[in-house]
């Protein structure tokens, strides 16, 4: 919070990190590089090791093997109070026996900052969380979200070029998650300082941050921006973790140029060839298929699925349809209000581009883990 | 909930009874130190202070006192930091070894006083502990350190160590965390050893009989050996101060308990 517009953020670089607690190995060889002043996002279900990596940074956990390095140098080996990261937890950890003015200078007056600036800037720091007036109350006699706003001033009020919040929201209702969302990311963008922020909430993570890490399994997945992840994932297990999707599994039947998929008997093609000896699937995501009665002859792409809608909700700015299909699964469509509604119980048919299709690996453990 | 008029008058002698049991003892102890003859017949006669004045001005009443204040001023300190470190230990520790040296540590409360006597004076007969202040002031600390542990590791089990990695980000080292952080939130539960170290030590009185001497005697010795020698009313006297005193110690540290709540929760 001191000099403007100079850069404040450090880099994170993380190299082939494992943890492994006895043979169990919560982080996997995980490489991830965080750029000065970027907000990224772990995003992953529960168990993922999202938690088990940011402990690794604040250096709470020590890494079994693997190089870390914060601001370009390597903190393997420094114990937690010497790494000067600011830390925001789900539990809030404020000190119970101490005013919210007192918990928020506590970083300072380790520091030894003289009496007079301590208070100018846990003022400071409570004004840009908006707490300034409740400096004399104690943690108990605030609510959930203004304990998490104090913690919060806290952990940014010594100026660390880093700052890591684990799920600092999970505990709050939702109402107030989407307003202390745009709150932290009004905070970020005046810190300058890189956030590395942790939830299993996907909606979270595309609304606040530059880019986003999917872990599973103590591995990333993928890194990258939301858009990203949603157009392009690169596994199926993204594809499903971010934003709706119809996942179709069939008999492949491919060549050199396409994949075809047998479904029940009807045939979907790509123009992508499947690589390897996995199983090819195929997912869209729901604004690229079209829904339709069955035997119009609008034509809405090369590909065509019938099935029943088997529930229909209505979301003000659309309609979203799932969809049973033939093989037992189940689709996900979006449609303009615009368009003819569909009522449940009702014969479709769902058509698509072979080209708006991602073909992916199969991975059994990508329905599994689905929240 | 209403209740039967009878059940009630029933419910309030029952209550009334039991309260006037627990606290008769007391009841005789108080109006005997007034009495104006040298006996400790009840109901007591006429009223004076000279057993109060015998107490302050007799060596051997004063002298005693004055042993057990010392020791049990050192058994506290002594118990405390101890029975203080032993929790820390036992709250870091496996939970396996740590459940069998916790009752390795708690034996002191279970096993009959007498056993633990006999066996403290025959090891202070080799090591001439007897009669000495270190020899009370060591096996009184035996006896404490119990009470210590038990209050400190309870304050423990509510405290959220979770605050101590919160510290530590906050660039608190161990030292500083502990003092900051720890120390006032189990601090509770360290007094309330400390408290209960320093009585169990100044009411302490098998294991005293044995290792006492005639030159070093602690108060409830004094008092055990007058009572069985001549019916002198000064027990009763002192009785009376001692119940005055733990009623201020103990009434104040529940205000002061009571206060510390209401402030942190
Ligand atoms: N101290 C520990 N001992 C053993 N296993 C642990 C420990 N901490 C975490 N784990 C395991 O590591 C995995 C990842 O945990 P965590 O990083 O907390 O997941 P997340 O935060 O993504 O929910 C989990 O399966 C968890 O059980
Ligand atoms: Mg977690």
């Amino acid at each position: 919070m001191s000099e403007t517009g100079k850069q404040r953020g450090a880099a994170i670089d993380l190299s082939a990190v494992s943890k492994a607690y006895g043979s169990f190995r919560a982080l996997d060889d995980i490489s991830l590089h965080v750029e000065p002043g970027e907000f990224m996002t772990l995003l992953g279900p529960s168990g993922s090791g999202k938690t088990t990596t940011l402990n690794v940074i604040a250096g709470f956990t020590e890494v079994s093997s693997g190089s870390l390095q914060v601001g370009g140098r390597s903190v393997v080996g420094v114990p937690a109070h010497k790494r000067n990261i600011g830390v925001v937890f789900q539990h809030y950890a404020l000190f119970p026996h101490m005013t919210v003015g007192r918990n928020v200078a506590y970083p300072l007056a380790l520091r030894g900052i003289a009496k007079a600036e301590r208070e100018a800037r846990v003022k400071r720091a409570l004004d840009m969380v908006r707490m300034a007036d409740f400096a004399h109350r104690y943690p108990s006699e605030l609510s959930g979200g203004q304990q998490q706003r104090v913690a919060l001033a806290r952990a940014i009020v010594f100026d660390p070029p880093l700052l890591l919040m684990d799920e600092p929201l999970g505990a709050l209702d939702k109402k107030l998650r989407e307003w202390l969302q745009l709150e932290i990311k009004r905070i970020h963008r005046e810190l300058g300082t890189t956030f590395v922020y942790v939830t299993h909430d996907q909606e979270e993570a595309l609304v606040l941050s530059d880019r986003i890490a999917v872990f599973n399994r103590g591995k990333i997945e993928q890194v990258g921006t939301g858009r990203d992840l949603y157009d392009a994932p690169a596994t199926l297990f993204v594809g499903r973790f971010i934003g709706d999707s119809t996942v179709l599994r069939g008999r492949p039947r491919g060549d050199r140029s396409s994949t075809a998929l047998d479904i029940a008997g009807e045939t979907v093609t790509a123009p992508h060839r499947h690589a390897g000896d996995t199983q090819p699937v195929l997912l869209l995501r729901p604004e690229k298929l079209t829904i339709r009665r069955p035997g119009s002859d609008r034509r809405d792409g090369h590909n065509r699925l019938s099935g029943t809608v088997s529930e229909a909700i209505y979301l003000g700015s659309g309609s979203k349809y799932e969809v049973r299909l033939r093989d037992g699964s189940t689709a996900i469509v979006r449609s303009p209000l615009t368009d003819t509604s569909f009522a449940i119980g009702e014969t479709v048919e769902l058509c698509f581009r072979g080209e708006d299709a991602k073909l992916l690996a199969d991975d059994s453990t990508a329905d599994t883990t689905l929240t | 909930m209403t209740m039967h008029p009878l059940t009630r008058v029933l419910l309030g002698l029952a209550c009334i009874l039991v309260g006037l049991w627990l606290v008769a003892p007391t009841l005789v102890v108080v109006p005997m130190s007034f009495n104006e003859n040298k006996s400790l017949a009840f109901p007591p006669q006429g009223f004076s202070w000279q057993w109060y004045q015998n107490f302050v001005t007799n060596p051997e009443w004063s002298t005693s006192f004055f042993n057990s204040l010392k020791v049990a001023v050192v058994v506290a300190i002594l118990a405390t930091v101890l029975g203080t470190l032993a929790a820390f230990g036992l709250d870091r520790m496996r939970a396996r070894p740590a459940g069998l040296l916790r009752m390795l540590l708690l034996t002191p409360m279970v096993v009959p006083g007498v056993v633990l006597a006999i066996g403290i004076y025959a090891v202070y007969l080799d090591a001439r502990l007897v009669g000495t202040m270190t020899g009370f002031v060591l096996a009184h600390t035996i006896l404490a350190l119990p009470f210590v542990l038990i209050a400190v590791q309870a304050s423990l089990e509510v405290f959220d160590k979770r605050l101590e990695t919160a510290a530590a980000s906050l660039g608190a080292g161990r030292i500083a965390t502990f003092r900051t952080v720890t120390l006032p939130l189990i601090a509770p539960g360290i007094l309330s050893g400390l408290l209960f170290a320093f009585v169990t030590s100044f009411d302490e009185i098998i294991v005293s009989l044995f290792i006492t001497s005639p030159y070093m005697k602690t108060l409830p010795v004094q008092i055990f050996t007058s009572i069985t020698r001549d019916a002198d009313p000064t027990v009763a006297a002192v009785g009376t101060i001692l119940l005055c005193a733990t009623t201020i110690l103990i009434g104040g540290g529940l205000l002061l308990l009571g206060r510390d709540r209401r402030s942190s929760l």
